[in-house]
Parts: structure tokens; C-alpha cells; sequence
């Protein structure tokens, strides 16, 4: 689940508040899909409870009290952790992908590291599954090869996206900041 | 970093497991840089996809490899000697002897019957036309070509084709098999089936392969696989 690490990429810009984590989790992460303000908070408790963010600030201005989150040291490691570490290559990654790749951009990390561990996590698993199909009886080869043909689908959409990095880039650092 | 007992690390080659290594390559056409200074190596038995974009340098790199092209810097070597010093005529008898080819497109020749396409790279090697197209002959039925002996390339499906390409390139038992997108051209189904009997038979007489390709399906075959961009080994510096 790639929501934690979301949030905390964008808590390692500068402290902010659950309603600015909401609106700028669904512009640059799931634009269709947008994150429910129970699960934003929701998150952000867990995340607490493991030292991962802490409480910054509670401003009471007119209006309900607003609570602001900070990254915690513990909290940068983790999602420094989880962009260097490969994710485990099984299909249907897109969303972490995603979420790795803008997460790299808006921090001003390099995203060719990135597109290199996941490209050779991938074809560690390919391997593996090329191997079983050697071995297999044929309907063991099938879901096989229902396997590779969606790891290869994850890693041609990895270098397509690649490839557009620096349109990506400037597509995402255009976007106005939430006020 | 991938994990083989057989890696080439930065510029440092470990020769006991050495059979193939290029050393700083770089190769430039007019205002291209095409190769900035590429290390690789190959083991014997081993099987390596070159992987990476279109115009990244890998093929020139297979072609540097396989003694077709003269790097401008770096150097090539094949069993400890240097290709790149070697004469015209030593590099083509090496490339005859000790390497295979498989292409994409149109490597046969399309007048002769499959069994002649076959037999000719051991016909250019001094073997007599009956023993050549005997040993040739066996081949058929490991690549699951019986009975297509006769037919002529166009005669072929793509796939059946390719098939005898690869026994045209495995025929002398070369050292090395060079493959620039073996099934680049191929269906699913065909391109599986050419990977499969490809591996399986250079694994059999123990011959490596450098294997070019932008499909991860096709790369899963290889042992490891290095990543060209930009002329480069993605991942390392240049030399």
C-alpha cells in the first residue's frame, strides 16, 4: 500500500495539514480516485503511532481546530527505505510505481536508480517464472505466462514513463501549490 | 546490482570466468556518440540481455563484440586475445569459426533449401558437402523442423525460418551465439518456441550468448541482463 508513503513524501516538503495532504494526494496521485479524509487521518494516526510523523502544530483560528503533521527522522528513513528497496515484482503495481516515480520527481531524487531496481526486480521474478514454465505441466505454464505477460506490461509502462521523465517533471512542478 | 558469479564490476574482469569482455568502448558515427565507454564481459556458458531504448547503443555494442565493428577506443577480447588487433582476415575466420548470428530479418538465403542454409557456415569452414549436410541434417528434428529439409525461406513461416537460423548459428558449435532481436518479428507463440530451443541447445554444447532485445519476456531467458542508455552501461560511470 503506497498511501504512507504518499503522505509522507509530501510531509518531507514541509509540514502540513490533513486537508493538504488530501488535495494534493489526489492531484498528483489518483486524480481519478480520490482518498477519503477518514483514510487521511487514519493514515496519519498510524503513522504517529509508529514515530513516522508527529504532531507539529494545532492552530485555532476561526473555525474548527486545525492540526499540522511534521516528518519525523524515523519517518524520512522509512520512505527513504522504500524508494531505494525494489517493490516485490508481482502484476498490478502501477499504483506504487506511480506513486515511487512522482514521489522522485517532487523530491528531487533521480528517477533512473529507481527505474533501474524495479526493471531488475522484475527480471529477477521473469527469471524465475521463465524457469517454472520449463518445468511445468501446461496449465502451471499458462498462469506462468499470465504472470510474465503482466510483469513485462508493469515494465514497459516503467520505461514509457521513463522516457517522459522530464515532461513528467515539468507537468508536475507547474501545478500550483494548494494555497 | 545483479547478482552473478560471472559480473564484470566497473572496469574490473575477472579473467578465470572471462571468455568475452569489452573494455572501455566507445564508437562514434559522424556527430553520434553511439558507444561513451562500455564495459561487459561473458562468461563462458552464459547468457546476457542487452537491453535498453531504441538508439541506445546496444547493437552497435553487439556488433563491437562480435568483431563487425572497430570501436575507436577500448578494446575487444575474445579467449584473452584482442579482436581489434587482429587482422581483417583473422577477425572474418574468427567470426566463422568461433561465433554465431541471429538476426531479425533475412539472414537466409532465400534460393537455398533449408538444409543448405544450414549446412553453409560449415561448408565455409572446409567440411565436405555430404558430412555438412549431414551434421546439418540433425538438427531438424531437435528444432522441431522434420520434413521441412527442402523448403526454401519463403516457404517458411516466420517462426519455422527463424528456427533454422538458429540452427544455422548453433551448427558449428561456436563459442559465442550473437542475437540482435531474435524474435522481433515473431508472435508470441513462435518467438517462445525460437528462445526456448535457442537456450536450451547453446546450453546443451555449452555456448553463450549475447542477446540484444527490448522484450523482458525475451531477456528473462539470459542469466543477467546489462542496460545500455545513452551510449552507456546504465548504473556505471564511464570509462
Amino acid at each position: 500500500m503506497s498511501v504512507p508513503y504518499a503522505l509522507l513524501g509530501l510531509l518531507e516538503q514541509q509540514p502540513r495539514h490533513g486537508y493538504d495532504l488530501k488535495r494534493l494526494f489526489d492531484r498528483y496521485f489518483a486524480p481519478d480516485h480520490p482518498l477519503a479524509f477518514a483514510q487521511v487521518y487514519s493514515t496519519l494516526g498510524r503513522l504517529e503511532q509508529h514515530g513516522r510523523v508527529r504532531l507539529d502544530a494545532i492552530e485555532r483560528a476561526e473555525g474548527p481546530e486545525r492540526r499540522r503533521y511534521a516528518i519525523t527522522e524515523v519517518g524520512t528513513k522509512e520512505l527513504e527505505r522504500w524508494l531505494e528497496e525494489p517493490l516485490d515484482a508481482e502484476p498490478h503495481l502501477q499504483a506504487s510505481l506511480f506513486t515511487k516515480v512522482v514521489l522522485a520527481i517532487l523530491s528531487g531524487r533521480p528517477v533512473e536508480p529507481l527505474v533501474d531496481t524495479e526493471r531488475h526486480a522484475h527480471l529477477e521474478r521473469m527469471r524465475e517464472l521463465t524457469a517454472l514454465r520449463r518445468t511445468s505441466t501446461l496449465p502451471v505454464a499458462l498462469l506462468a505466462d499470465y504472470a510474465l505477460f503482466h510483469l513485462e506490461a508493469d515494465l514497459r509502462w516503467l520505461e514509457l514513463t521513463a522516457a517522459r521523465v522530464d515532461e513528467l517533471r515539468r507537468n508536475l512542478l507547474d501545478v500550483p501549490e494548494v494555497p | 546490482m545483479i547478482a552473478s558469479p560471472l559480473q564484470t564490476v566497473g572496469s574490473i574482469i575477472r579473467p578465470a570466468a572471462t571468455l568475452l569482455a569489452g573494455t572501455g568502448l566507445r564508437k562514434r558515427f559522424g556527430p553520434t556518440e553511439a558507444l561513451r565507454g562500455i564495459d561487459f564481459s561473458l562468461a563462458a556458458g552464459e547468457i546476457v540481455a542487452v537491453m535498453g531504448p531504441s538508439g541506445s547503443g546496444k547493437s552497435t555494442l553487439l556488433h563491437c563484440l562480435a568483431g563487425i565493428t572497430v570501436p575507436d577506443e577500448g578494446q575487444v577480447t575474445f579467449q584473452g586475445r584482442s579482436v581489434d588487433a587482429m587482422g581483417d582476415a583473422e577477425r572474418s575466420r574468427l567470426r566463422r569459426t568461433s561465433f554465431g548470428f541471429v538476426f531479425q530479418f533475412g539472414q537466409l538465403v532465400p534460393e537455398l533449401p533449408a538444409i543448405e542454409n544450414v549446412a553453409l557456415p560449415l561448408l565455409l569452414n572446409g567440411v565436405g558437402r555430404r558430412e555438412a549436410v549431414s551434421i546439418a541434417a540433425t538438427w531438424f528434428p531437435r528444432l522441431g523442423l522434420d520434413g521441412l529439409e527442402q523448403r526454401r525461406p519463403g516457404e517458411m513461416s516466420g517462426g519455422q525460418a527463424q528456427r533454422v537460423a538458429v540452427a544455422r548459428a548453433l551448427v558449428i558449435e561456436p563459442a559465442v551465439v550473437f542475437a540482435d532481436e531474435p524474435t522481433g518479428s515473431l508472435d508470441s507463440l513462435s518467438g517462445e518456441q525460437v528462445m526456448e530451443l535457442l537456450t536450451r541447445a547453446a546450453g546443451e554444447q555449452g555456448t553463450s550468448i549475447v542477446l540484444v532485445t527490448h522484450e523482458a519476456r525475451v531477456a528473462a531467458y539470459a542469466h543477467r541482463e546489462v542496460i545500455v542508455r545513452d551510449g552507456r552501461i546504465s548504473g556505471h560511470e564511464p570509462t
